[in-house]
């Protein structure tokens, strides 16, 4: 589903953080009632309209006079209309504002490219002291909504077109990436909803005797520099999946670790150095940019060539 | 302090700060003069009477400067609060200095960083709004430049802030007319100014910058009974630089030891 519908049901969590915490507050840019916390807690409730640079900066304000701000933003518009503001504002001056960021990747499907998120991680990673996170399901996201609160900065979570993981329950820790599935051919590192798509392609793969390990690259800053290491020298070979281009997100990310490594073979798959200018449903435009699950493992299989 | 006795301190004040400007722009080092003369009298009138910064007296007030290149002013007020020493003066732009170009972190008392401008105002909204849940009467005010206001995040904190009352902010504009390659008029104008506050739903003053009396009364009008409240506040650029008074030079400069020593004299006479 949407990450609007995933984003929006932090609602009950943050409205129990905030009768534990009476500095939690929410700032919001048109996006409605964020439900129960908006009608428990009206006062606390900032819905500022359609205007990021100042959602950033009131938000900036909130943090600095000692309150615990939650933005909902919308990806693609937050991350790089207000980026100053979120790196002069939240980074430089060291604010503790959490925005949560639904519309990410490219869920914006058929909405066109001005909806499609594909450049926050990497303009987000790239400020000190920032936290990026880009939950691989629903529960994850609250678990990942719960650890940003404990953490003493901004952080950014970007809430993707994810559907549940059956049976998955992992401990949320940033910097921490859980393996979901074991492997020795290669290992695939997906963030977001692409951890989905990289479990379906493992199933494929495994019919074709390809083992493949599956990384949840759920935390992109700070980023696992260990399981990253560890599948480059068991395994050698990488691929990255995101949704995203591959300049400077995760795969950029992975591809800088490997670098200082000197070791392993990287595939990165997203979005190369082209918008998407089709016009086409979510399920569609992953297969356009080749990070459905059939394109991650014919991919994997030349790759392995 | 009764009013006639207030007045006349603050103007001593403002020349003091003055003077430490012309410290910091001699011995050919560059800096954003004009705009730091042009807030002298407004900045004496709020960090030595109309804001507790430090919460000595009341819970803290928070105060933003938006044009953060006339970060000089608020380094003289440091030195007459006793923040910082006036030997440090020397040190500006210099390695391992506490004074930078803009606010910084560096520097004691610095509530918030800024340089990029257009930044202040929604920030000073965030924190009207926590103090308003803190319900303790702290105060919040964020000082801009005229040219400032052609960024458009101005406008969205200005359509922003009526939006949820805030009595407690006051947005000050210092209108000395001029941005950094010439006037604003000529640049980007900004008329009508006053209309265009009043429109924002602001409470909205227009006073001469310069007249202590009249920076002293429009405090006075502060908090206005529903709403922000802005000052605009007409001044001079390099206001007590009689070399550099009202031109495009006054932006970035540095003084000559006769161009210091004529405003010294200048200042004399003023602050009488």
């Amino acid at each position: 589903m949407l990450g609007f519908v995933w984003a929006f049901s932090q609602g009950p969590v943050l409205a129990d953080m905030a009768e534990k915490n009476p500095n939690v507050v929410v700032v919001s840019q048109d996006m409605g009632p964020i439900s129960p916390f908006s009608e428990r807690f009206p006062d606390r409730f900032f819905d500022v309209g359609i205007c990021e640079a100042n959602l950033i900066g009131v938000a900036a304000g909130l943090a600095h006079a000692g309150k615990l701000p939650f933005v909902f933003g919308m990806a693609p518009f937050v991350s790089m209309r207000s980026f100053e503001q979120i790196r002069t504002d939240c980074g430089y001056n060291r604010n503790n504002v959490k925005i949560i960021a639904p519309c990410s990747g490219l869920e914006g499907g058929h909405w066109a490219a001005t909806h499609h998120a594909v450049e926050d991680l990497a303009l987000l990673r790239l400020i000190p002291g920032m936290t990026v996170l880009c939950p691989a399901d629903p529960g994850e996201g609250t678990r990942a909504v719960l650890a940003a609160a404990a953490v003493n900065g901004p952080v950014y979570i970007r809430f993707g077109y994810i559907e549940p993981i059956e049976g998955y329950t992992e401990d949320f820790v940033i910097g921490r990436a859980p393996v979901l599935r074991q492997g020795s051919d290669l290992a695939i590192l997906a963030t977001g909803a692409s951890v989905t798509q990289a479990l379906r392609a493992h199933e494929i793969l495994k019919k074709d005797g390809i083992s493949a390990r599956v990384l949840n690259m759920h935390s992109i800053k700070p980023i696992d520099r260990d399981a990253i290491r560890k599948a480059a020298e068991e395994i050698g070979r990488l691929i990255t999946v995101e949704e995203h281009f591959v300049a400077g997100g995760l795969g950029g990310a992975v591809a800088e670790v490997l670098a200082d490594l000197g070791t392993g073979r990287l595939l990165r798959l997203g979005l190369q150095d082209e918008f998407v200018m089709e016009v086409a449903p979510y399920p569609d435009i992953l297969r356009l940019v080749g990070i459905d699950a059939e394109s991650i493992a014919a991919s994997a299989r030349s790759f392995l060539k | 302090m009764p009013g006639k006795k207030l007045e006349q301190s603050l103007r001593e004040r403002a020349a003091t700060l003055r003077r430490h400007i012309l410290k910091m722009a001699s011995n050919d080092q560059l800096i954003h003069l004009g705009g730091s003369m042009s807030i002298a009298d407004f900045m004496a009138a709020l960090f030595f009477h109309f804001l507790d910064v430090e919460g000595k007296n009341r819970p803290r007030d928070h105060f933003i400067l938006s044009k953060g290149h006339a970060v000089h002013t608020l380094h003289a007020c440091l030195a007459e609060m006793g923040k910082i020493d006036v030997s440090e003066f020397s040190s500006l732009a210099r390695m391992g200095t506490r004074l930078a170009g803009h606010p910084s972190p560096k520097a004691p008392l610095v509530e918030f960083s800024t340089g990029s401008l257009g930044h202040g105002l929604s920030v000073g909204i965030g924190m009207a709004l926590a103090e308003k849940l803190n319900g303790q009467g702290a105060r919040t005010v964020v000082l801009m430049g005229d040219g400032e206001l052609q960024e458009g995040s101005v406008w969205e904190a200005a359509l922003c802030a009526p939006r949820f009352g805030l009595e407690n902010l006051l947005a000050i504009v210092d209108r000395n007319g001029l941005q950094a390659a010439g006037k604003v008029d000529d640049i980007l104008p900004l008329d009508p100014l006053k209309e265009k506050w009043k429109s924002f739903r602001w409470n909205t003053q227009v006073i001469d910058g310069h007249d202590m009396a009249a920076i002293l009364r429009a405090l006075k009008r502060f908090p206005a009974k529903t709403g922000p409240s802005v000052i605009i506040s007409n001044t001079v650029k390099g206001k007590g630089v009689p070399a550099v008074e009202g031109t495009v030079r006054a932006h970035f400069t540095s003084l000559a030891g006769h161009e210091v020593e004529a405003a010294l004299a200048a200042l004399e006479v003023s602050s009488c």
